[in-house]
């Protein structure tokens, strides 16, 4: 099924909510993206994102209490679900995997 | 500081479109980012930026599933909606035959405009390469002065081009004005056309039937002839390879081609090559120079994809160069696409009078036209919309009910959409009927407009139509959709009457005023612009210009035929001149006083010795030409105006002292014999210039001035047009009366006063019809009212003052917004124009008001005072 499988940005999306723990709504996961891949992430594309993640059952959502910025609006936070811990478990053993198979020679003359 | 906020709009655009589950955290995300960007870019940018970021939302996991839904009509509704329209078409007959017919009577307006235009559009587009086509366009500046923007351009222009210019796959090279009588046996045919090279086919399409069009044009005295030319001059005999004499050369045929298409801007009966030009003007230093650019025109067609950047800077080093060498002028050379020839700038178009160079409208006066057909069809929407929501009242219980059963807004907004496009449509019928009928008035108003526009019907014309009628339900529907949308069931099964926004509506009043103002300014403007007009004719010129009958002679010498009219009775008078002065016609010559330095234009005419006295030109000193010089060469003798020796300071006060003086003129030297009091010697709009007279000699055109005197006109015109026929049999007799040429040189201003006349007609029917309706509906919903006044004791005149006075105050706002308005257009706008206008008089003005106060007076009297006559028994019986 196409969808099981995570794209790279998804993949740094959700490492970023579990990074984030406690604060992981829209913006906050935008600002914290930009700082560490260096490139600048827009928010329309993490929203896109994270929409799909929450389609795809790898995140839940709720709505947190409201504050006096962001014009009295409600900020919406994200937290792993049980799927999507999997999921970033099995992306992290694919790749060690396939790390493990490169033979440390390669790297020598390059 | 001041809180910055987002676009309020934008904010409300995210709100309505996004899904409510998502809506919070969106907006939220996007009021942080706002915040935010106050701090870092300020609060212009970070608005922009919400802006834009508003707009990226919108996609499709962001937007609510109902908003696609809604944007296409549900189709089982169509039906509904089609059906229920029809039966409130039927049931108001009142309402949709004023609605219909307003619709269609505005709408023939701008199916006329939209013709125009589609016509206007599909000039030149025959031509398969037709985009990559550009034309030279020269603007001259001499002495310091900019002379204006020329379509045409000289022979060695295009010939630099063609050696210098790179990215270029073909040059044509034009010369203008090529006319002469064609004559095949004893056919004889005056034809019109250019002098033109083989390129000429390669850029524009003009299949051939016969011949080749590589070399048709090559060698020097061959022609191409059009098929109907050829048809003309040789019958059904082949005509390729024949000989043809035209004026005095002999051509050889070798090409026939297919017709012009009408909507071409180079129009021809022949071509011939250009090479035959170049032989006949050998010797003519001039005939190659740059500074040439009077008689000719270039055409290029730069090869597909080239840079057309570098064409232009490669023109402008040409003109560089070439005007390095010239004293006198400047020329600057620029691009102009094919496309935009017809539809495009004012060019000056040296020599030769229109027809030569094609038709040519400016954007401007079609904005201006466009923007007054957009003016009458919205009085008729407005009528629309006042007449619907006028009777309102009639249909709350219908929508109420609708919205009852589960209609939404949108529903009930389609609905009334619907209705409106379909009375648009049945409109669009009736319209269509009238514009078969204005059509041929409309093309046949002026012989420009003839050469210019067909008019036919094609099929995009057709869905232009169609799709013009539905944009014009829609938006005298809009308005009505919005506020029935608007009104909740609830209160339409209350008591009707407790509904609050029938009564205190501004809207429909604001939409009245508008109408009436509009209508107002339209009217008074035609009564000023007819009285302005009839001022210029009726203008006195500084002589006389009654009975007088000017005949063109063409080539032909005049004597014969002033022998010929002098044995007609009724022919009282003659003499021959030049030109015809007081029409636009114009013949400069550059005038020299004593040792001055500076030379003067001054406006000059041929005439001989009769010409001063049959036009009852008045001398303030001197005489008339003593000696009556053969040849142009001998001419010593000039008669000026008041100007000439104003301008040079020759002895003002008394005019006396300046017979005898002599000056030059275009290096001659002359002795003034004359002064004559100022008269126009151009048209009235311009001012009264320096004007010098000299003597008529044979080696000139003539035009004859035939002074009559006769009680049957038309029998001494139809003799003097046989004598005519003896003289010159081929060219068909071309002589006006004075008065007649002076009309037709203003003939764009009284097009003008009659579209404008039109326009005010239509829309003071249109504004009529909506008040008449207006009226109808309100008297109506206060017709028990008016019974229980009755039975109190109101009288009739009262209850009529009652009724009325609501419109008359309405009116009288337009009559105080569009008079002082329509005033001002003409004193600083129109009349500045015209140095020698007599001012706007308040008749004028009045006489406009007068009629549309009357026509609305008897509208609404008729019907109140039916309303108030009705016997409040019958009224108040059913209560």
């Amino acid at each position: 099924m196409k969808g099981t499988n995570l794209g790279e940005f998804e993949e740094l999306v959700l490492l970023t909510i579990a990074a984030l723990m406690n604060e992981a709504y829209s913006v906050a996961i935008c600002d914290e993206l930009s700082e560490h891949t260096g490139r600048s992430v827009k928010l329309g594309v993490v929203h896109a994102v994270l929409n799909r993640l929450e389609e795809k059952g790898l995140v839940t959502s709720e709505l947190g209490e409201a504050t006096k910025a962001r014009g009295g609006k409600r900020k919406r936070f994200y937290e792993l679900t049980m799927q999507g811990k999997a999921a970033l478990v099995n992306a992290k053993s694919m790749r060690d995997q396939l790390w493990a198979r490169i033979p440390s020679l390669v790297w020598k003359n390059s | 500081m001041k809180e910055q906020h987002p676009p309020s709009w934008a904010q409300r655009f995210v709100a309505w479109y996004c899904k409510p589950s998502l809506v919070e955290d969106l907006m939220g995300d996007l009021h942080e980012c706002f915040e935010r960007n106050i701090q870092s870019v300020g609060p212009r940018r970070a608005k922009l930026i919400y802006i834009i970021d508003a707009l990226k939302f919108f996609r499709s996991y962001t937007v609510r599933r109902s908003i696609f839904a809604n944007l296409f009509m549900n189709p089982v509704m169509v039906g509904s909606y089609v059906k229920t329209s029809g039966r409130n078409i039927l049931r108001n007959k009142l309402f949709s035959f004023i609605n219909i017919l307003g619709l269609a009577i505005s709408m023939s307006v701008g199916l006329l405009l939209i013709a125009f235009l589609l016509d206007l559009h599909s000039y030149d587009r025959f031509n398969k390469n037709g985009e990559r086509i550009y034309r030279i366009t020269n603007i001259l500046r001499s002495n310091g002065e900019e002379n204006g923007r020329f379509a045409s351009t000289s022979v060695k222009t295009g010939k630099l081009i063609r050696e210098k210019v790179s990215g270029i796959e073909e040059v044509a090279i034009m010369r203008n004005n090529f006319s002469g009588d064609a004559k095949v046996g004893d056919n004889i045919l005056p034809i019109k056309g250019f002098w033109a090279e083989p390129s000429l086919f390669k850029i524009f399409t003009f299949p051939m039937i016969a011949g080749n069009p590589e070399t048709a044009l090559k060698d020097p005295y061959s022609v191409v002839l059009t098929e109907t030319a050829a048809r003309k001059l040789f019958g059904h005999q082949a005509a390729l390879g024949k000989t043809v004499r035209i004026d005095t050369l002999a051509y050889q045929v070798t090409g026939i081609m297919k017709d012009v298409p009408f909507f071409s801007h180079l129009r021809f009966e022949a071509l011939v090559s250009l090479s035959t030009a170049e032989q006949v003007n050998k010797g003519d230093q001039l005939f190659g120079a740059w500074t040439n650019m009077w008689s000719g025109s270039v055409y290029i067609l730069p090869s597909q994809h080239a840079d057309i950047a570098s064409i232009r800077r490669q023109l402008n080093a040409i003109a560089r160069e070439e005007n390095a060498g010239t004293t006198t002028a400047s020329i600057q050379l620029e691009l102009l696409p094919l496309y935009h020839i017809v539809v495009g700038e004012s060019l000056h178009q040296s020599e030769g009078g229109p027809g030569n160079t094609g038709p040519h409208i400016s954007p401007t006066l079609l904005w201006i036209l466009a923007g007054l057909a957009i003016i009458v069809i919205l009085s008729a929407c407005f009528n629309y919309t006042n007449l619907s929501i006028a009777r309102a009242m009639r249909r709350v219980k219908e929508i109420g009910l609708r919205k009852a059963i589960g209609a939404g807004n949108n529903q009930v907004r389609l609905q009334f959409l619907a209705e409106a496009v379909m009375i648009s449509l049945i409109a669009l019928l009736l319209s269509f009927l009238m514009f078969l009928l204005l059509r041929p008035i409309l093309v046949n108003m002026a012989p420009e407009m003839q050469r210019m526009v067909k008019l036919n019907l094609t099929l995009s014309m057709v869905a232009a139509f169609i799709g013009f009628s539905v944009v014009v339900g829609i938006i005298a529907g809009f308005m009505p959709a919005v506020f029935f949308s608007k009104i909740s069931p609830l209160n339409a099964f209350g008591n009707v009457s407790s509904i609050k926004i029938f009564k205190h509506l501004p809207i429909r009043r604001v939409l009245v005023v508008m109408q009436y103002t509009v209508t107002l300014i339209f009217i008074t403007t035609t009564a000023v612009g007819y009285v302005q007009y009839k001022n210029i004719l009726a203008f006195d010129l500084g002589f006389s210009t009654k009975n007088i009958l000017n005949i063109n002679m063409l080539d032909n010498k005049p004597d014969v035929m002033m022998k010929e009219l002098s044995e007609i009775p009724g022919v009282t008078a003659l003499s021959r001149s030049l030109i015809t002065t007081g029409v636009g016609n114009a013949w400069g010559s550059s005038m020299k006083y004593k040792d001055s330095q500076d030379s003067v234009l001054v406006m000059t005419n041929h005439i001989d010795e009769n010409y001063l006295a049959l036009h009852h030109y008045q001398l303030i000193a001197g005489g008339n030409f003593i000696a009556h010089p053969a040849t142009a060469q001998a001419v010593a003798e000039v008669i000026v105006n008041q100007q000439v020796l104003k301008r040079f300071n020759i002895s003002t006060n008394n005019p006396e002292k300046a017979i005898g003086e002599q000056i030059m003129l275009n290096g001659h030297q002359m002795t003034i014999v004359g002064v004559m009091q100022d008269f126009h010697y151009g048209k009235v709009d311009n001012l009264i210039g320096p004007v010098a007279f000299t003597f008529w000699t044979p080696e000139d055109r003539t035009i004859i001035s035939a002074s009559i005197k006769s009680t049957d006109i038309h029998t001494t015109v139809a003799r003097i047009a046989a004598a005519w026929k003896k003289i010159d049999p081929v060219h068909p007799f071309t002589a006006g009366f004075y008065d007649q040429a002076i009309a037709d040189a203003y003939s764009e201003y009284s097009t003008m006063i009659k579209i404008i006349g039109f326009l005010s007609l239509l829309a003071i029917s249109i504004a009529s019809m909506g008040l008449f309706g207006m009226v109808v509906f309100t008297t109506e919903t206060r017709l028990k009212e008016i019974g229980i006044r009755k039975v109190m004791g109101a009288s009739i005149g009262h209850l009529i003052y009652l009724l009325s006075r609501g419109f008359l105050f309405l009116l009288s706002i337009s009559a105080v917004i569009a008079l002082p308005l329509t005033y001002l257009f003409f004193q600083n706008i129109v009349l500045p124009n015209f140095p020698y206008h007599t001012p706007v008089h308040v008749t004028e003005l009045f006489a406009g008001l007068l009629a549309v106060l009357l026509i609305a007076v008897m509208m609404i009297g008729s019907q109140t005072w039916k309303a108030a006559r009705s016997n409040p028994v019958v009224v108040l019986k059913g209560d």
